[in-house]
C-alpha cells in the first residue's frame, strides 16, 4: 500500500519528519518497508501552453508556445496527442536532465530541429519525469498550478510503502493511516464531510435490491445517480489516484477506487439500463454456471461464488470484480453505485478458485464492518455527483437483513491490563489512548470500561485486542522487565533429544561432520538407489503435492539419497575425504493419519583415509573405517554393538552387517556395509569405496545403555597369552572371539593379526588373538592359565573348527 | 709396569697451574671418549693430580697441609667440572642425534563439528534450560489442526498468506489436505498443552517448511525455535524479562532489546522483538546489516485466548507467553553468514568453519 503525503496530510497534519514517522507507525504495528520522496526535477517548471498550431511537416507534431513563467514565450515540438491550448504542463528547457526514451538513459536535454521546426524545450510525459511508464500524453498539471514554479513543488510528494500485517486492513485506506497517526501524534482527523443534494424521486422507485443468501452479503447498499456524463476525471482526481498507484479510467470508475482507497470499502458502479428490471439480486452461483468479468475472461462458477445479478442474469461477481455486461461506458447515463459487505472467508475462496485477486477482494477478506457500507456509498455519491454530474435519487438502498443485532462492546479493566502486561495502567489513561484512535469508551465502574469497536476496525473483538491498542500506542519500552516468577513445571527428560544429542557428539568426536538436508527427494534418487534402478511403487512414498522443484518431491523415506547426494556435492567441490553423519526423519506413510516419521542416524565415509601427509600412506577409507567410528561412538553413549554378515542390495555383496545391540546382542538397530559398486556409480562418487550406515534411533534407545554401573576392579594382575587359531573362513572373527571371551577366567581378547596365505591351508585363516586372563580373588597361576587355554581350545575346536596354529 | 718418575715436589702454585692445564683441556674436550681420557690424564689412578696427592708426604708438614688442602680443592673442582662437561656432552649428543623437526605436521587425527544450526539450536535451547524451559520436539509431517486451526488461524484466514505451506499429496473423505510440512514448531503449543495441565514452560526446535521462493535471506526448510510459557501470574513484563536473559546470554550484555507491535493470530499482543545491531569493536562498522540499528529476530506476544481456551485452559485464570526464533538467522546475525542457502548445502567448506 503506497501511501501518498499529499493526500494524506488532507486529513492529519503530519508533524513528524518523514522517517520519525516511519519508525512510530512502524512501532505500532503498522511496518513502513519504505519511506521516500518522488522530486529532483532541476530546471523543470510549470509552463502554460498559451496556443497550439498544426506543425507544417508532421501531422502527429504539435506546434506549442509555451510561456515558462520568467521569459518571452518559446516554441515548442510535442507529439502527445493531449496537449491543447490553455493546459499547465510539466516544462523542460535544453540543460536539463531527462530520461530518452529512445535509448532508455537518462541525458542532458538539448535543442533539437523536429522536422524543420527547431524546439525550445520540452512538454514532458511521466516517463520521461521517471514517475511511471506512461508515455503515451503528457502530464496536465492541475490548473491552479503557478506558471514557472519549480516542478518539484508541484509534482514532488513524499511515500510511504506500507506492509500491513493481516489484521491492519483498516490501513489499506488513506484515513485509516491518517487515524494511525492522529494516534501517535495527538493530531486531529478531519473525515471529510460527506452531504449532497438529492432529487424528488425516491431511489426505490428506479431500483430494488434483494439478497438471497445474507450469511454471504449481511448488507447491501446502493444509490441511484441518473444523467451523468462519463468522462475523464478532473486533473486533483487523477493526479491523487496516481500518486496511490492506480491508473485513472473515468469520473466514475475513479470516484469508486478513490473511495475505497480513502474509506477502504470497495464500491461497484453498474450501468442502469443494463440491470434487468433495475433488479439486483444478490445470490450463490449455479454449480457450473458461466459469467465472462470485466476484464473479458469468462469464468466457471460453483454455488460457493456468490453473484451479484438481475432476475436475468449474473453482472458480477461480489466482491471480486463486475462483469464485463454491466460496466459503465461511454455512453452511460443512469447508473447504480453499489457497496455491500461481503462474507471475508467466502470472498477469500472466491478470490483464491478464481485466481483473480482484486484490490477489492484484497479488503473484502479482511472482513469490512457493515457500518461503513453507507457511509463509503454517500461518499461516493458526493464525488460523482461532483465529477459527472447528475442527479441522486432521494435516499439509499439499504438491505441489512441483521442490522438490528448490535456489535457488542468490548470490556477493558485494570485488573486484566495488570493480569497481561504486568503493569499498573489506570483506566484513564486506557481511555485517553482509546479515544485518540477513535475508539469511543463508557466507564463501567472506577477501574473499568466498555469500548465501542469503531466501524473502520474490524480486529477488535476481545479485551486483549483492546490492551494491544492502548500499549501499542504507549509504546512496549513503558512496560517492566522482569524475570518468571511461577513454579517451575515438573522437568521431563525426552531420552529421544538426550540420545540424539550425545550421539551427534560422539559421532563428532569419532572425526565425523555432521550435516543437515533437506527430507525431499526424487523419485530419481530413489531409482538410484535400487541396484536395478526402479523404485519402489509409488504407495509406499510421501508425495508433497506442491514440491519446490520437481527432484525435491517425496518425503525421504530413509537418508540414503539425501546423504549420498549431499557427498556427491562434496566431491564436486572439495578435494579429500569424507566423514559425514546426519541426524534425521525417514518418512513412512501410515494407513490413516500422520506418517511415521523414523528417527536415524546416517552416515557415510568416502576418500582417502588422510590428507595427503608425511607420516602415512594415500589409503581409501573402508569398512572397518566406519565400522571402528561407529562403535567406538555408540561405545561412547553407552551401547554396545556387534555386526552379524547380511547382504541387502544396497551393499556390495559380502560386505555388508546388520547392527545388533542389547541384551545378548539380540536387536536389530540398523545396517552396515560398503555401497553396491553401481549405487555408487548412479550417484556419481567415484571409484573409491563409499561405506554407509544407518541406526534407527527409536530402536537403539529401546535397547538401554550399560553405562552407569559399576564393576568392582580385580586388585590382582592378569596374565596374557597370544593364541594362532586356524579357523575355516566362514566361521566370522566375532564367533570365534565371543567364544573366547564366554570362558572363565578370560577377561577379554584382542584378535591382533588376521592371516591367509603361506602355512594356511586353504579353506581356513589364522586369527591371533592376545588373551588376558584374570581372577577378581586371586593371583593365577600359570596351571590356572594352561587349565584355562586347554579349555578354551577344546570348545573352540568343537564349536568352530579352529585348532590352534602349530 | 712403567716405573714413576718422581714428580717435583708438590707446591700451592704448580697444583693451580696444573688445574688452569686440566680445565683448559677439559673445555678442549667433545666427546664421551676424550672425557674418559681425561679423567684417566688427571684423576685417574695414575693420574696426575693423584700422583701430585701422592707425593704429598714428601712435604714438610706445614706445607704439606697447606699444599693437601690446596689439591683438594683442586681435585674436587676437577671432578665437577668433569661432570658438567660429561651432561653439555650427552645433551649435545641428544641433540644432534635425536633432534626433530618439530614443525613438521602432527600425525593426522580426524575431527568432526557439528553443523552450526545444531550448535546455535543448543546454545539457545541451553539459554532457555537455565531458566526452567524444557526441550520438547514434534511431528515434522503435522495436521492442518495444529499447524492452523489450533493456533486459531482457521482455513480461509487472509493470515494463513503468511504460511504458505507445502501439503502431503494426501485427500481424505472431506476432500481435504488434511497434512502439510509444518510450517512452524509453534502446532507443539496446542499438543504440549493438551498432554498436560499447567504450569507450562517448553521451547521446541525443529525443522519448517514453507512454500517460499528462496534468496540470501529465505529458505524454504529451516529451523524454528518456539517457546511457550503458560502458568497463573505470566505477564508480558515476563516475556520481556525472559526474553531478555535470553537476549544477554547469546548474544552478550551490552546487547539492548526492543519490542513493537506485531500480529500473529495466536498470540494477543502481538510483538516483534529486535536486537540492537553489533558493531565490531575492532573497525568499529557493522558486520551485516550495516545500515540497520536494531536486527528484527522472533515473533513473540501474550498466548490468545482462544488458543487457551482451544485445550481446555481457562484463559481469565491463566495467562502465557509464546515466542518463535529461527535459529539460521541469529547464526548468520553472530558469524556474520550473509546467505542463508549456506546452511544446508553442506559444502564442508562450510561447515567446518564453525
Amino acid at each position: 500500500m503506497l501511501i501518498p503525503f499529499s493526500w494524506l496530510s488532507e486529513y492529519v497534519d503530519i508533524t513528524l519528519e518523514p522517517n520519525e514517522l516511519a519508525h512510530r507507525l512502524t512501532m505500532g504495528g503498522i511496518e513502513v518497508g519504505d519511506v521516500f520522496t518522488r522530486s529532483g526535477w532541476e530546471g523543470c517548471v510549470v509552463g502554460y501552453v498559451r496556443a497550439t498550431r498544426p506543425h507544417p511537416n508532421a501531422d502527429t507534431l504539435t506546434l506549442c508556445e509555451v510561456d515558462p513563467g520568467d521569459g518571452p514565450p518559446l516554441e515548442v515540438v510535442c507529439g502527445a496527442p493531449n496537449v491543447a491550448a490553455g493546459q499547465k504542463i510539466c516544462f523542460a528547457r535544453p540543460g536539463v536532465t531527462l530520461m530518452n526514451m529512445h535509448n532508455g538513459r537518462r541525458e542532458e536535454l538539448k535543442p533539437a530541429t523536429i522536422r524543420g521546426v527547431v524546439s525550445e524545450g520540452m512538454i514532458c510525459s511521466e516517463a520521461e519525469l521517471e514517475i511511471s511508464d506512461e508515455h503515451e500524453g503528457i502530464i496536465v498539471l492541475p490548473d491552479d498550478a503557478v506558471v514557472g514554479a519549480p516542478l518539484d513543488e508541484v509534482l514532488g510528494d513524499t511515500f510511504l510503502e506500507l506492509e500491513l500485517t493481516p489484521n491492519r486492513g483498516d490501513c489499506l485506506s488513506i484515513l485509516g493511516v491518517a487515524r494511525e497517526i492522529g494516534a501517535i501524534t495527538g493530531q486531529p482527523v478531519r473525515v471529510p464531510e460527506i452531504g449532497y443534494a438529492e432529487s424528488n424521486t425516491a431511489v426505490d422507485t428506479l431500483a430494488q435490491v434483494t439478497i438471497e443468501d445474507p450469511d454471504l452479503c449481511p448488507r447491501y447498499t446502493a444509490s441511484v445517480i441518473t444523467g451523468i456524463k462519463i468522462g475523464p476525471s478532473p486533473q486533483w482526481l487523477q493526479e491523487r489516484l496516481n500518486r496511490a498507484g492506480l491508473r485513472p479510467i473515468n469520473n466514475v470508475v475513479d470516484v469508486t477506487n478513490y473511495v475505497m482507497l480513502e474509506f477502504n470499502q470497495p464500491l461497484h458502479a453498474f450501468d442502469l439500463d443494463t440491470v434487468t428490471d433495475h433488479h439486483v439480486v444478490v445470490r450463490r452461483a449455479a454449480n457450473g454456471e458461466e459469467f465472462t468479468t470485466l476484464d473479458g475472461v469468462s469464468r466457471k462458477l460453483s454455488a460457493d461464488n456468490l453473484l451479484i445479478a438481475d432476475p436475468a442474469q449474473a453482472i458480477g461477481i461480489g466482491g471480486v470484480m463486475g462483469g464485463a455486461n454491466s460496466e459503465i461506458t461511454a455512453a452511460t447515463t443512469d447508473m447504480l453505485l453499489e457497496s455491500a459487505t461481503f462474507h471475508p472467508l467466502n470472498n477469500r475462496r472466491t478470490s483464491t478458485d478464481l485466481n483473480l485477486r482484486t484490490e477489492a477482494s484484497l479488503r473484502f477478506e479482511k472482513g469490512l464492518r457493515p457500518e461503513l457500507a453507507p457511509i463509503a456509498l454517500r461518499r461516493a455519491t458526493q464525488l460523482i455527483l461532483e465529477t459527472a454530474g447528475g442527479q441522486a435519487a432521494a435516499g439509499i438502498i439499504d438491505v441489512f437483513p441483521g442490522g438490528d443485532i448490535k456489535v457488542p462492546a468490548v470490556p477493558l479493566t485494570v485488573a486484566r491490563l495488570r493480569q497481561v502486561l504486568g503493569m499498573d495502567l489506570d483506566i484513564a489513561r486506557a481511555e485517553t489512548v482509546l479515544g485518540s484512535l477513535g475508539i469511543a469508551t463508557r466507564r463501567t465502574g472506577p477501574d473499568s470500561l466498555e469500548a465501542d469497536p469503531p466501524y473502520w476496525r474490524s480486529d477488535i473483538a476481545i479485551e486483549e485486542d483492546l490492551i494491544e491498542e492502548v500499549i501499542r500506542i504507549i509504546g512496549y519500552d513503558e512496560v517492566p522487565t522482569t524475570m518468571l516468577a511461577s513454579p517451575i513445571p515438573y522437568h521431563r527428560p525426552n531420552p529421544m533429544t538426550a540420545l540424539k544429542d550425545a550421539l551427534r557428539d560422539a559421532l563428532s568426536a569419532a572425526g565425523m561432520q555432521e550435516t543437515i538436508s533437506y527430507p525431499l527427494v526424487s523419485m530419481e534418487d530413489l531409482g538410484r538407489l535400487s541396484v536395478n534402478g526402479e523404485a519402489e511403487g509409488d504407495s509406499t512414498r510421501l508425495r508433497v503435492a506442491n514440491p519446490m522443484s520437481a527432484d525435491q518431491d517425496i518425503m525421504r523415506p530413509t537418508l540414503t539419497a539425501s546423504i549420498l547426494n549431499t557427498l556427491a556435492y562434496n566431491r564436486g567441490h572439495n578435494d579429500g575425504g569424507f566423514r559425514l553423519f546426519e541426524l534425521g526423519s525417514g518418512f513412512i506413510p501410515q494407513s490413516a493419519g500422520l506418517p511415521m516419521e523414523q528417527e536415524t542416524a546416517a552416515g557415510v565415509m568416502s576418500g582417502p583415509r588422510y590428507d595427503a601427509n608425511w607420516l602415512s600412506s594415500g589409503e581409501s577409507l573402508d569398512f572397518f573405517d566406519l565400522s571402528g567410528t561407529l562403535a567406538a561412538a555408540l561405545n561412547r553413549v553407552g551401547i554396545t554393538t556387534s555386526l552379524l554378515s547380511d547382504n541387502q542390495p544396497l551393499f556390495h555383496p559380502g560386505r555388508c552387517a546388520r547392527i545388533l545391540a542389547g541384551a545378548g546382542q539380540s536387536a536389530d538397530v540398523g545396517v552396515i556395509g560398503e555401497l553396491h559398486p553401481d549405487i555408487r556409480e548412479a550417484f556419481d562418487l567415484g571409484s573409491d569405496p563409499v561405506v554407509y550406515f544407518e541406526v534407527r534411533l527409536d530402536d537403539l534407545l529401546k535397547t538401554g545403555t550399560d553405562g552407569g554401573r559399576f564393576q568392582s576392579l580385580s586388585r590382582f594382575p592378569a596374565a596374557n597369552r597370544d593364541l594362532a587359531l586356524l579357523v575355516p573362513t566362514d566361521v566370522p572373527a566375532a564367533r570365534v572371539q565371543g567364544l573366547i571371551e564366554r570362558v572363565r577366567l578370560v577377561e577379554r581378547a584382542e584378535l591382533f593379526d588376521v592371516y591367509t596365505g603361506e602355512n594356511v591351508p586353504e579353506g581356513t585363516r589364522s586369527l591371533a588373538f592376545r588373551i588376558r586372563f584374570r581372577a577378581p580373588d586371586r593371583t593365577l597361576t600359570t596351571e590356572d592359565v594352561n587349565r584355562a587355554v586347554n579349555g578354551l581350545t577344546r570348545a573352540l575346536e568343537r564349536e568352530a573348527g579352529a585348532t590352534v596354529r602349530a | 709396569m712403567v716405573s714413576l718418575l718422581m714428580p717435583d715436589a708438590p707446591s700451592v702454585e704448580s697444583i693451580d697451574q696444573l688445574t688452569r692445564d686440566a680445565l683448559d683441556e677439559l673445555n678442549a674436550v667433545s666427546e664421551a671418549n676424550g672425557a674418559e681420557q681425561w679423567r684417566v690424564t688427571y684423576l685417574g689412578r695414575r693420574g696426575r693430580l693423584t700422583g701430585l696427592l701422592r707425593s704429598l708426604p714428601q712435604l714438610e708438614p706445614e706445607q704439606r697441609r697447606e699444599v693437601g688442602s690446596r689439591a683438594n680443592q683442586a681435585k674436587n673442582a676437577l671432578e665437577e667440572a668433569l661432570a658438567r662437561r660429561a651432561r653439555e656432552i650427552a645433551q649435545a649428543a641428544l641433540a644432534s642425534q635425536d633432534a626433530l623437526d618439530v614443525t613438521l605436521p602432527g600425525r593426522p587425527v580426524v575431527t568432526g563439528r557439528l553443523h552450526p544450526t545444531t550448535q546455535i539450536v543448543r546454545e539457545i535451547c541451553n539459554a532457555f534450560m537455565a531458566m526452567g524451559f524444557s526441550v520438547v520436539e514434534g511431528p515434522e509431517v503435522e495436521l492442518d489442526l495444529y499447524n492452523f486451526e489450533m493456533l486459531n488461524i482457521p482455513a480461509g484466514h487472509p493470515a494463513r498468506d503468511m504460511w504458505n505451506s507445502l501439503w502431503i499429496d494426501y485427500v481424505n473423505e472431506e476432500g481435504q489436505q488434511p497434512m502439510l510440512l509444518r510450517t512452524h514448531t509453534s502446532p507443539m503449543q496446542a499438543r504440549v498443552m493438551e498432554a498436560q495441565d499447567p504450569p507450562v514452560r517448553v521451547i521446541v526446535p525443529g525443522k519448517c517448511y514453507r512454500y517460499e521462493a528462496t534468496d540470501a535471506t529465505h529458505e524454504w526448510h529451516f529451523y524454528q525455535i518456539e517457546g511457550l510459557a503458560v502458568a497463573e501470574g505470566i505477564t508480558f513484563a515476563n516475556l520481556k524479562g525472559t526474553l531478555y536473559e535470553f537476549a544477554r546470554r547469546v548474544f552478550g550484555e551490552d546487547r539492548q532489546i526492543r519490542f513493537r507491535c506485531d500480529y500473529f493470530p495466536f498470540v494477543e499482543p502481538g510483538v516483534d522483538m529486535s536486537i540492537s545491531n553489533f558493531v565490531d569493536p575492532e573497525t568499529g562498522r557493522r558486520p551485516i546489516n550495516r545500515d540497520e540499528d536494531w536486527i528484527e529476530i522472533m515473533g513473540a506476544g501474550m498466548v490468545h485466548p482462544r488458543v487457551l481456551e482451544g485445550v481446555g485452559y481457562d484463559p481469565q485464570r491463566y495467562t502465557g507467553f509464546a515466542f518463535g526464533m529461527g535459529p539460521e538467522r541469529i547464526g548468520m546475525l553472530k558469524y556474520g553468514i550473509d546467505d542463508i542457502r549456506h546452511f544446508y548445502r553442506n559444502d564442508v567448506r562450510f561447515l567446518r568453519q564453525f
